[in-house]
């Protein structure tokens, strides 16, 4: 086999993440990619040129949209002539198209493209019922008025309701915060520490903002110039007032202040090969080491939904000959505060390390001083497919900062009982 | 509608303009932009030196090199008058419309030569057509070893400001002034910008000519960097020197990201999300120069366009709004030319190159409720004197240029009587367009124009100034 390529993350772009209804509400997931990618290509000058390929997706899809990526590009400043395809995969979407992409680089296929991903769920895809729309498609097919007319008499009142997209899982019928308050619970997460942790996110991104550190990572969209569900202000006192949202019963700990916010917006990532990139004299951050996907019995085998990321993370260490301590910096999506400070725990448990991952012993406990340490999705907001790209476009600058050799860890938990983890070190 | 457009409707309506007009309002001509020279013909017009052993054609030569066919001047004397029926004493006319007329005043050294400009611009203000010019060429004052032709010297700029005030239908009337060294290539720079409608909005402005021009180099690949480059005149400029095939680096605010990102996009440049008043503004626009153009390349332009207004009477200005301005128009530009200029830097003001700042004809006249405003940009020019007198050994070159009334974002927040108050005030009776300011900075920038340490008003002649 030929020597692999090194592919490198360059920069990144996302716009300010909006609250649902928000600064976004009238635009859509292709308003908000184009934007994105707008202004990457103006941080790196690639106005008219043409790019080997962009991947990215959304969670949330209009089926109109079914080429969603290819038609941000021909609405973005690349090249008409620049490919492009939507991938998915939940929430880890677009750093699944950044590993993708990545590889495709190393084996040579490509010299560079752009992993992204967006969602709006105030411009969500409503859907009609499955008896409406089985009518609609014999309506279509029926050739006399006749027939028309029978076929629309099918319909019944009760299936004219729309049907509005739900964070549910098809398999339980319970929805992600029902699915993470029986992990929250089995792993006896306090809401204490669930409310420090969101505070923590809050603070730590404000800081970032004031420091100007997201000045070369994010352009600012509609009138938008910070995220939106940031709250400088909070604090675990505020927070440990909010009513509880899911779970039950006098031990439900988790709230709107600790779970993240409905979302709306779009990131991108830069990814090329390494030379590529120098002959343009352009920035070379860090790249992408190693990559491991997990996926997690939630239905039958009794393991939470969102704990994929702790399997992923064993198996990604053992074949990099790495400790969970040998990391600069971690990223742990917060798609509640409950989400990882159960992965934190599950590193930290002897007896899950051992039953349940295979291990020996425990991978042990982390820095929390290394943690997410520009706030995550609870003070960013969480547009599903947007979070993987937000998240490896801010660590990729952290350790370029930090300097070459320089490590850390992604964990991206997504629905399906699905996890991504990867391995970012700077050049 | 907004008030502002009831206004302008009103104003612009048939009746509208006959009661402006008849209220001594006369409606603004569309003025000539662009590379265009004036349509009809160029008139040259040569003041008879005192000193016959004088033959000087450096303005013939000039025009030549533009590919002028110089028509020689009517002149009006006792002898070419004629009589009309009513027995009144009549000028002697142009057949048609004249495009220009070009005044070689370059001996005149004594009081009586004068007579001569007004002999010549006599007829040929008549026949001066829509956008004309007039432009005087002659020695500078400062440089003059008598005092009569230093005050000869000054009198044309005299002359040539009050005919501009008394030009019609967005004509202008401009002087050069030259070095001692001044050659015929550096002079047809200036005459091509002048006689073109690059120059549509300078009026009533003097030409400063400075000795040692660099050879024209061309504008392809130059790396520019512009404040402010997110909207207004800034986005203009960046268009501007795009067209002439530079690579851009627009500069703006991180919070005007989305309109800088644009900007960047259409003219196939970067965008740098900065706050110009960080302290460390120069090394991030040094470090982005080297970060997309290599380690060995220099910034060959920097225009210092970003700018802010917090208007407000001194009695009621606090410290917050007169430091913002202070902060943005004119401390942080010294601290980013400070840093950029370090020699040797990677990514920083390469030698030769040329820095434009963009000042304010509230700098020289001042205005009412703008003591902040004016004291950064009345700063700005003092900065591009002194800097300009500091870096000749390096080559390179420092001017500046004043916009008067243009209408951008910036100038719609004046209130809409004032605003229509500015634009009428100016002699071609309109407020100027970003592309006016952008024309005259590209000109500056180019290092064929023979002007170091000037600051150049791109203002219809509004106020009194330099």
């Amino acid at each position: 086999m030929a020597e692999l390529r090194n592919a490198v993350i360059v920069g990144s772009n996302r716009v300010p993440f909006g609250k649902v209804g928000g600064a976004y509400a009238a635009a859509t997931n292709i308003d908000l990619l184009t934007a994105a990618i707008d202004g990457l290509v103006a941080r790196f000058g690639l106005a008219g040129e043409r790019l080997g390929e962009v991947g990215a997706g959304a969670v949330l899809k209009h089926s109109r949209d079914f080429n969603l990526t290819r038609e941000a590009v021909l609405s973005s400043a690349l090249s008409n002539t620049t490919p492009a395809y939507d991938v998915g995969q939940a929430c880890a979407t677009s750093l699944t198209a950044a590993v993708q992409l990545s590889n495709r680089i190393r084996v040579g296929q490509l010299d560079v493209a752009i992993a992204g991903g967006v969602d709006s769920a105030s411009d969500s895809p409503v859907a009609v019922s499955d008896r409406l729309r089985k009518a609609l498609i014999r309506l279509n097919a029926a050739k006399t008025p006749l027939d028309k007319a029978k076929t629309l008499a099918t319909v019944r009142p009760a299936d004219l309701a729309p049907e509005v997209p739900r964070a549910a899982e098809r398999r339980t019928g319970l929805n992600m915060g029902q699915h993470q308050a029986l992990t929250t619970a089995q792993w006896g997460i306090t809401r204490q520490a669930q409310d420090e942790l969101a505070a923590a996110s809050h603070h730590n991104l404000a800081a970032a903002w004031d420091a100007g550190f997201f000045d070369d990572l994010v352009t600012p969209y509609l009138g938008l110039t910070r995220d939106q569900s940031l709250r400088p202000d909070t604090s675990v006192e505020k927070l440990a007032k909010l009513r509880p949202v899911f779970g039950d019963g006098p031990d439900a700990s988790m709230t709107a202040g600790n779970s993240t916010p409905l979302s709306d917006g779009a990131a991108t990532v830069l990814v090329a090969e390494e030379g590529w990139a120098r002959a343009r004299n352009l920035p070379v951050l860090a790249r992408i080491v190693d990559a491991e996907t997990a996926a997690v019995d939630y239905v039958l085998g009794g393991e939470g939904l969102l704990m994929a990321p702790v399997h992923a993370t064993a198996r990604l260490l053992a074949r990099n000959g790495l400790a969970l301590q040998d990391f600069d910096f971690y990223e742990i999506h917060e798609a509640f505060a409950s989400t990882v400070l159960c992965a934190l725990a599950a590193w930290e448990s002897d007896d899950y390390c051992r039953d349940v991952l295979g291990l020996d012993a425990a991978l042990g406990s982390i820095d929390r001083a290394k943690l997410n340490v520009h706030g995550s999705s609870l003070a960013a907001g969480h547009p599903f497919a947007a979070t993987g790209a937000r998240i490896l476009g801010t660590l990729a600058k952290m350790l370029a900062d930090k300097g070459p050799g320089s490590r850390g860890l992604i964990s991206v938990c997504a629905a399906g009982g699905q996890g991504l983890v990867a391995i970012v070190e700077a050049c | 509608m907004n008030l502002d457009g009831i206004v302008s409707a009103a104003l612009n309506s048939s009746l509208g303009r006959t009661v402006a007009a008849k209220a001594g309002f006369p409606a603004a001509t569309e003025l000539r932009r662009g590379d265009a020279l004036p349509g009809g013909p160029i008139v040259l017009a040569t003041v008879e030196p005192t000193d016959s052993a004088h033959p000087d054609r450096l303005v013939a030569d000039a025009l030549g090199a533009l590919g002028v066919e110089a028509q020689p001047a009517i002149v009006d004397t006792p002898d070419t008058r004629t009589t009309d029926a009513g027995g009144r004493q009549r000028p002697p006319a142009y057949p048609g419309r004249i495009g220009a007329v070009v005044v070689d005043a370059t001996g005149a050294d004594r009081v009586g030569q004068l007579e001569q400009v007004r002999a010549v611009l006599r007829p040929a203000i008549k026949a001066l057509e829509p956008s004309g010019r007039v432009l005087i060429v002659a020695g500078d004052p400062a440089t003059a070893s008598e005092v009569e032709t230093a005050a000869v010297r000054q009198a044309l700029d005299g002359i040539m400001r009050s005919v501009g005030k008394e030009l019609r239908a967005g004509a202008t009337s401009n002087l050069v002034q030259l070095a001692d060294g001044t050659t015929a290539a550096e002079l047809a720079q200036v005459l091509r910008f002048g006689l073109s409608g690059r120059s549509a909005y300078v009026d009533g402005q003097p030409f400063v000519l400075a000795e040692g021009a660099h050879d024209q180099v061309t504008a392809e690949g130059r790396i520019v960097v512009v404040t402010g480059a997110a909207r207004g005149i800034g986005a203009a400029i960046a268009h501007r020197f795009a067209a002439d095939g530079a690579r851009v680096v627009g500069v703006d605010v991180p919070i005007a990201g989305q309109a800088l990102a644009q900007v960047a996009n259409e003219v196939h440049g970067t965008a740098l999300q900065l706050d110009i008043t960080v302290p460390d503004a120069g090394e991030r626009i040094a470090r982005h120069v080297v970060e997309r153009y290599g380690p060995d390349a220099r910034i060959d332009v920097i225009v210092h366009c970003a700018g802010i207004l917090r208007d407000k009477m001194l009695v009621n200005l606090d410290e917050q709004r007169w430091g913002a301005v202070l902060a943005v128009n004119l401390a942080a530009q010294l601290r980013i030319n400070e840093s950029l200029l370090e020699p040797d830097r990677p990514g920083g003001i390469a030698d030769g190159a040329r820095i434009v700042a963009i000042a304010s004809t509230s700098g020289w006249a001042g205005n009412k409720g703008q003591t902040n405003y004016a004291a950064s940009k009345a700063g700005v020019m003092g900065m591009v004197r002194a800097l300009a007198d500091r870096l000749t050994g390096r080559g390179i070159v420092v001017n500046g240029v004043a916009p008067g009334f243009i209408e951008t974002d910036m100038t719609a927040s004046i209130p809409v009587i004032d605003r229509e108050i500015f634009r009428r005030s100016s002699s071609l009776l309109q407020g100027g367009r970003p592309v006016d300011v952008a024309e005259a900075i590209v000109f500056l920038a180019d290092p064929a124009t023979p002007m170091n340490g000037q600051v150049l008003r791109v203002c219809g002649q509004l106020i009194v100034g330099r």
